[in-house]
């Protein structure tokens, strides 16, 4: 299947499967600057809520910001996993 | 059997094991030597990431860093952790495709200039070995402590293991022992806390429990009239200069060269990326546990400490009171008001005793403070011995074969490599057994320095191809002097005296140099020719993780 494309369909390949890695780290990192970096912004607001009886900015801070990074990090292998497949990347 | 048999037998029993595995693992070949052959799973890698990542520092000095700043204190817990995120998505999958063996392997090639491998190079050494002096100062801090061994004899056994587990195998058995070494400071870390947890609520979760602990915290602190509040925010940073500090320790961890070297040993890039997610998972579990401890401790400090006469204090008071790590002012002539009960105002405690001191205050028997300091060591000697592994390949890889000799042999790289680890391992060792108060404060600009030099080149090198030799060269060097600059100006006020900018201060001089770096990217790479075809080649190559056809042949 990939011996009759011609070299511009390659090339288009490879870069439609670049953007989409650029779009997935992008919206990653806008989640990642959200949790940490956004949260000390509003911390003070934040810390009005009480979560399992922690205020909510310091909970955030403290836990749920390294729980919320390691699941951004799996998705991100999941996600490049399928879109190796897709593209024809994928190693065995 | 008297508590110090016990401490031995436990520290050097767990030492032996280290050095069987990293006789049964030595290796003979560069691959195995410089990047394990390439064939470390993803779970094992992120394991030994993890090891080679949580420094003395990490394990000894972190809670007590959050006890002391409160929510302030947060910025290293989301700085250190947040940093994988950065790497997982930026880099460490395209580090892994590259497929050589360091990170100015990479930027040498990438921008085709020897420049660059050399500001590289040099960037890897100073800021490696620093680190690994204040490790080998850790160690001996550690031993000197728990064990009390004369600091000197501390830090020669530390000096002696290191060099047993890095000589032989390199990175090959770098990786199994870092994976043990994991195992022994988690451990470690984790009982002391736990078990005040199981006396205190009766279930072994000490990382939900400390909501509750918070609460009680405050209802001290005001009963106590206690000002600032432990929970509130930006008490001892400005929102700023906190905000700050912690993406420069985000980018800065990121960009770490024995952190990045870890990535080149997955056998695939798929692998990277998994790595990196397990790195994380084994890192946090220490991370999330730290202000659970700080907070455990303070609650301690606040309720059978503070306000209590000088005279009926808890025995664990008076232990690290001999050793110096906790000071009770309340005499007139100390600055207290002398009437025989300890103020808040009144103690005086030093960060690390917040770890060291769990064991007792929990009353665990011994054996566990022996624990404690077989996982601190194992901290402080994995991460020593991912550092000099960098050191050795910066100077053995980079220097001498790529640059020097590039007919230099196989074997003579290997060997020039081993002997490299046991210079620096002795250098380290007498540096930190003079004066280390210098390289502690270089450590904490690592950071600083990793996020304004080799991040910004990695990066821009995969995802702009426009970035050429010019705008990377003067990015790096350019941020590197912006940040050494804003440092020592702020800290020493010279050449010149800086005042700090919204109030950032010396640790988070990074930014600057990073933001210079990026620019010098962009804007000069833009003013200058483009990187030749074979360069964009070779981005295309680093853009994906296998080859579709021979379209780029």
């Amino acid at each position: 299947m990939v011996s009759v494309e011609n070299k511009e369909d390659i090339k288009r390949r490879l870069e439609e499967y670049h953007k989409k890695n650029v779009t997935y780290i992008i919206i990653l990192l806008i989640i990642w600057f959200i949790v940490s970096l956004g949260g000390i912004l509003v911390v003070k607001s934040l810390n009005e809520f009480t979560f399992l009886k922690f205020p909510f900015g310091y909970y955030l801070g403290a836990q749920l910001s390294i729980i919320v990074f390691i699941a951004e990090i799996f998705i991100y292998a999941k996600l490049m996993d399928n879109l190796d497949k897709k593209y024809g990347f994928y190693e065995d | 059997m008297s508590n110090q048999v016990i401490g031995y037998i436990v520290v050097f029993g767990v030492f032996i094991a280290f050095m069987y595995i990293a006789y049964a693992t030595r290796a003979k070949r560069a691959d195995d030597f410089y990047v394990a052959g390439r064939r470390i799973k993803p779970f094992w890698n992120g394991m030994a990431v993890a090891a080679d990542w949580m420094s003395a520092a990490s394990f000894i000095s972190m809670a007590g860093a959050i006890a002391a700043l409160g929510y302030d204190g947060l910025a290293y817990i989301m700085g250190w952790t947040g940093g994988y995120v950065v790497l997982a998505l930026v880099l460490a999958p395209y580090l892994r495709k590259f497929g050589k063996y360091t990170a100015p392997d990479f930027i040498g090639d990438r921008y085709e200039s020897q420049v660059a491998r050399a500001v590289a190079i040099i960037c890897a050494i100073v800021i490696s070995f620093t680190y690994c002096v204040a490790q080998v100062a850790g160690a001996g801090i550690i031993m000197g402590r728990l064990m009390g061994l004369p600091m000197k004899v501390a830090i020669a056994i530390g000096v002696i293991i290191v060099i047993a587990s890095t000589v032989m195998g390199g990175m090959k058995s770098i990786t199994w022992t870092q994976c043990a070494q994991y195992i022994v400071l988690i451990i470690g870390y984790l009982i002391p806390v736990t078990a005040l947890c199981i006396k205190f609520y009766g279930h072994p979760l000490p990382q939900l429990a400390y909501g509750d602990i918070l609460q009680k915290i405050v209802a001290k602190e005001k009963e106590l009239n206690i000002t600032p509040l432990y929970i509130e925010p930006f008490t001892k940073m400005s929102m700023a200069d906190m905000w700050v500090l912690t993406l420069v320790l985000m980018i800065g961890t990121a960009g770490l060269p024995h952190i990045m070297m870890r990535f080149f040993t997955t056998p695939l890039v798929r692998d990277a990326r998994y790595s990196a997610g397990w790195a994380l998972v084994f890192i946090g579990a220490l991370y999330i546990t730290a202000p659970a401890y700080a907070a455990f401790q303070k609650y301690v400090v606040l309720h059978d400490v503070v306000g209590k006469p000088i005279s009926q204090l808890p025995e664990w008071v008076s232990a690290w009171g001999k050793v110096g790590l906790l000071k009770i002012k309340d005499a007139i002539e100390l600055g207290g008001n002398g009437d025989g009960i300890l103020q808040f105002k009144e103690l005086d405690l030093h960060r690390d005793i917040v770890v060291l001191s769990m064991p007792e205050i929990a009353q665990l028997p011994y054996i566990v403070s022996a624990l404690v300091a077989a996982g601190g060591l194992a901290a402080a000697i994995s991460t020593a011995d991912g550092l000099l592994m960098v050191i050795a390949a910066a100077i053995s890889h980079d220097l001498y074969y790529k640059m020097i000799n590039p007919n230099a042999s196989e074997n003579t790289r290997v060997i020039l490599g081993k002997s490299l680890i046991g210079f620096f391992a002795i250098i380290a060792g007498i540096v930190a057994a003079g004066n280390i108060g210098f390289i502690v404060q270089i450590v904490a600009w690592a950071f600083s320095l990793a996020a304004a030099s080799f991040f910004p080149a990695i990066v821009m090198g995969v995802f702009d191809k426009r970035t050429n030799t010019y705008g990377a060269v003067i990015g790096m060097i350019g941020g590197l002097l912006i940040t050494i600059f804003y440092i020592l100006g702020v800290k020493f006020g010279w050449p010149v005296k800086i005042s700090p900018i919204a109030g950032i201060k010396d640790q988070g001089a990074g930014l600057f140099g990073m933001a210079f770096n990026f620019l010098s990217c962009i804007i000069i790479s833009r003013l200058t020719p483009p990187p030749s075809e074979k360069i964009m080649d070779l981005v295309d190559h680093l853009r994906y993780p296998k080859k579709l056809t021979d379209a780029h042949d």
